[in-house]
């Protein structure tokens, strides 16, 4: 088992180094790059906060100890190499040599111990989840770090996402209060790129970090993020050439195709697979019909979720095969598949009786592209005779009503993190059955059995028992639908050609401009 | 007998023909009545001609109008039928235009004619609560009810009508004041008729004419309203209206102007022809008004 990861670091490693040869094109060193940042970022201290636009900026001035491909797999990043005992419980690191922060002091064993088990522990709500399945962090020597489980927990070689464990500086915060720190306004991190300034409102401006750990990068010199409030400004900022990166969700889905037209324009949906944005339908278990799972089947016929992916979502996604999304770690789609198929849910209802109770679709208020994705939807449903009536809302009221479980359909979203236990599982057990929030088991799903397979997935050991219990959920939960799942989003990032190796890894942007050049 | 019992059928038909001629004598008038007769059948047949749900989609989206058989206006960004979408927007038009115009006449007449009629405090008081009212910008005020309520088409009703009736209240008021001192209501007073009677018999049928022609302007008024709303995404979001698909198309307007230049038009045409019947209206109900202006 020690073998097989060293061999995977190996190989991680390797496809790193091979890459940009693949590409059979040298990179070229200098330019400055324009990119749109929507909205302004609150801060830039990433251990504190943990905003989309703040991960996005300060993704690239902190690092963490791995990086992510696209499919996941850990990549080099802070740590060269990891190793892990016979029955996964204790994880070592080997740190690379001669890092120092961007204030000239070195990076150290000491630093990771800080920032997990310290800073983090108490400033990052989502990571000290993962963390309650440590025993302790220890820092052997200035270069190895022992993370010691209290059992196994099979995401943890995920969780070193600079967004989800960013390192922070020992030497500047310990002792002091973290999230009052004035240092906060001029972070310091490891990364490839250094604070510079922030003009608030307009601009922040990241500097080449000349003593960064690898040999030749990063390739840029500069990168200014612009702050442009309105949707439309934003297009023309690309359209005008002021801008040269628009990220994913920085423009509104029917300005991306014409925007794309434009010469030397390109677009990617990759770089969201750590997050792996999920999209469906909180279908009310609790109430009327849809207390039916017959009835939650003839939804999922009844869907064409094919033409809401091609003609709302330009192409860009995936239809889901279940609550798993393709991006995410242990997905399987050897379940039970749900084409559009009117007829079959016309059946469905016939077989149980559907007496033609009206129900309440609650659209998600993000804009257009919800909106008429929400039209479709009750189109869809109206076509094999199920009554719908969409109800106006804005976010507040979105909020309210699930929070209050007043819903029968309702459109959301959620993130993935990579792996199943992280945010898949928060969706299905029964134990998350909670008014007040619209993140958890909102639909009041609760199957004993899928409860079970949740938890013990969540502790096998190694990968090859979690994936066969994560198939069986996956199989008991596509059967029962307690929610209709509608699209793997892919939010799509326009770039000009020219822009090279920008998005590369699981987490695109946010971590990508240590690799990205100009071909100019 | 039977001369008798003629005799008012062709008086009236007499008084008809001479509402006829002074209106007719209104080219643009007479050109406002086929238009708004052609939009009043259109909306009529509409489940005839397109039977199914103006939400469905049917064709692929983005066609241009004429490209494809039975596709006279093109589609719009879901492949849902524009032509389809303009037939039944008009019914929900002409419902919001003269459902909300029936209940802004029902207070502002209410309230101009208790004011008028019976002056003093009373007509202080109502008149006071009318510039209240008409102090608030009409669309702001029609937005806030609207997003209070939850958008409905219960609810765009109620909020056009609330935001249209202070002109009527005004309006109605004045001819009040003028009418409540002639000859013939101190006839009725003399007579012992009922404040009630003296109000609905005798006064207000004599200020219908200046009221016809403010309600057929408050359709036009109410059609706009309702679509500026639904263009705002306040409409009632299960009913397929004209402001909705401006609303709609609004986003791709570069890419597929079809979408939005129909249902723009439409909206044009029914909006200007109720207001050319107003003036004609008002030639033909105030001859004497009419010729002055000439």
């Amino acid at each position: 088992m020690l073998k097989r990861f060293c061999t995977l670091a190996a190989l991680a490693a390797a496809t790193a180094l091979t890459a940009p040869a693949a590409l059979a094109e040298e990179p070229k060193s200098g330019g400055v790059m324009n990119v749109v940042i929507q909205p302004e970022p609150p801060g830039l201290m990433l251990g504190v906060t943990q905003n989309g636009p703040t991960q996005m900026v300060a993704g690239n001035i902190y690092e963490s100890l791995l990086r992510y491909d696209t499919d996941l797999n850990p990549m080099p990043s802070l740590a060269t190499a990891w190793e892990v005992n016979e029955d996964g419980t204790v994880y070592t690191f080997t740190l690379k040599d001669g890092v120092t922060w961007h204030d000239g002091e070195p990076f150290t064993a000491a630093d990771v111990v800080f920032s997990a088990d310290v800073f983090l522990r108490e400033t990052h709500p989502r990571l000290r989840v993962s963390l309650q399945h440590i025993e302790s962090i220890e820092a052997l020597d200035d270069t190895t770090v022992r993370f010691t489980l209290k059992q196994p927990f099979g995401p943890f070689m995920g969780i070193f996402e600079v967004g989800t464990m960013p390192m922070v500086p020992k030497h500047i915060y310990e002792g002091t209060d973290f999230k009052n720190n004035p240092a906060n306004n001029t972070p310091i991190g490891t990364g490839p790129f250094k604070f510079a300034e922030w003009e608030r409102g307009s601009f922040i401006r990241l500097v080449k970090n000349e003593d960064y750990h690898v040999e030749g990068q990063p390739y840029l010199d500069e990168i200014y993020w612009h702050v442009i409030p309105d949707a439309a400004s934003r297009a023309v900022a690309y359209e005008t050439g002021k801008v040269d990166v628009l990220p994913g969700g920085s423009v509104e889905n029917f300005d991306v195709q014409r925007l794309t037209e434009l010469d030397n324009s390109c677009v990617t949906g990759k770089g969201w697979e750590y997050f792996a944005p999920h999209a469906w339908l909180w279908v009310n278990n609790r109430e009327g019909p849809m207390a039916d799972r017959r009835f939650r089947q003839a939804i999922m016929y009844a869907l064409d979720r094919e033409f809401a992916k091609d003609v709302i979502w330009n192409g860009l996604g995936n239809v889901p095969t279940g609550p798993v999304s393709s991006k995410t770690r242990f997905f399987d789609d050897d379940v039970r598949q749900f084409p559009h198929d009117p007829d079959k849910a016309r059946a469905l209802l016939e077989e149980m009786g559907y007496d033609g109770t009206e129900i309440r679709l609650l659209p998600l208020p993000y804009g257009e592209t919800w909106q008429r994705w929400a039209e479709a939807v009750r189109q869809n449903l109206q076509e094999v005779g199920i009554e719908v009536e969409m109800v106006a809302t804005d976010v507040a009221g979105w909020n309210q009503k699930l929070n209050e479980w007043d819903y029968d359909l309702a459109f959301t979203y959620l993130y993935q993190y990579g792996d199943p236990a992280l945010g898949v599982a928060r969706t299905y057990l029964s134990t998350n059955i909670a008014k007040g929030s619209p993140w958890n088991n909102v639909q009041g799903y609760a199957n004993e059995e899928v409860d079970r397979l949740f938890a013990e997935a969540a502790v096998a050991f190694p990968d090859e028992n979690r994936q066969s219990l994560y198939t069986e959920v996956q199989q008991v939960l596509v059967e029962d639908v307690p929610v209709a799942w509608l699209l793997e989003i892919e939010f799509p990032t326009i770039y000009r050609c020219d822009v090279k190796g920008l998005v590369d890894t699981a987490i695109g942007v946010n971590d990508g401009f240590v690799d990205a050049w100009l071909d100019r | 007998m039977s001369t008798a019992a003629a005799s008012p059928r062709s008086a009236q038909a007499q008084a008809f023909r001479d509402f006829w001629k002074r209106f007719a004598r209104n080219k643009g008038a007479v050109v406002g009545v086929v238009i708004l007769l052609a939009v009043v059948v259109l909306a009529a047949v509409a489940p005839l001609i397109y039977p199914q749900s103006p939400w469905s989609m049917v064709q692929r989206p983005f066609l241009p109008p004429l490209a494809v058989d039975g596709f006279l206006f093109g589609t719009d960004t879901l492949g849902r039928d524009i032509g389809a979408g303009l037939v039944h927007g008009a019914r929900i038009s002409l419902l919001v235009g003269i459902v909300s115009t029936v209940v802004a006449l029902t207070i502002g007449v209410t309230i101009g004619a208790l004011a008028g009629y019976y002056g003093g405090l009373l007509d202080d008081a109502l008149m006071r609560f009318t510039e209240f009212f008409q102090t608030i910008p009409n669309f702001a005020l029609a937005i806030v009810l609207v997003a209070i309520f939850q958008p409905s088409i219960t609810s765009v009703i109620v909020a056009i009508g609330i935001v249209s009736w202070p002109p009527v209240a005004r309006l109605v008021r004045g001819e009040f004041l003028s009418l409540r001192s002639r000859e013939f209501v101190q006839a009725s007073v003399v007579l012992g008729q009922s404040n009630l009677q003296i109000i609905t018999r005798q006064i207000l049928p004599n200020t219908l004419s200046p009221v016809i022609v403010m309600a057929s302007l408050m359709i036009a008024q109410a059609i706009l309203l309702e679509s500026s709303l639904s263009f705002l995404g306040l409409g009632d979001p299960n009913t397929m209206s004209w402001g909705y698909m401006i609303g709609a198309a609004r986003t791709v307007i570069r890419q597929a102007w079809w979408m939005s230049f129909f249902p723009g038009v439409a909206i044009l045409l029914t909006v200007l022809a109720l207001n050319l019947v107003g003036e004609g209206l008002n030639d033909a109900l105030n001859p004497r008004l009419a010729r002055k202006g000439r």
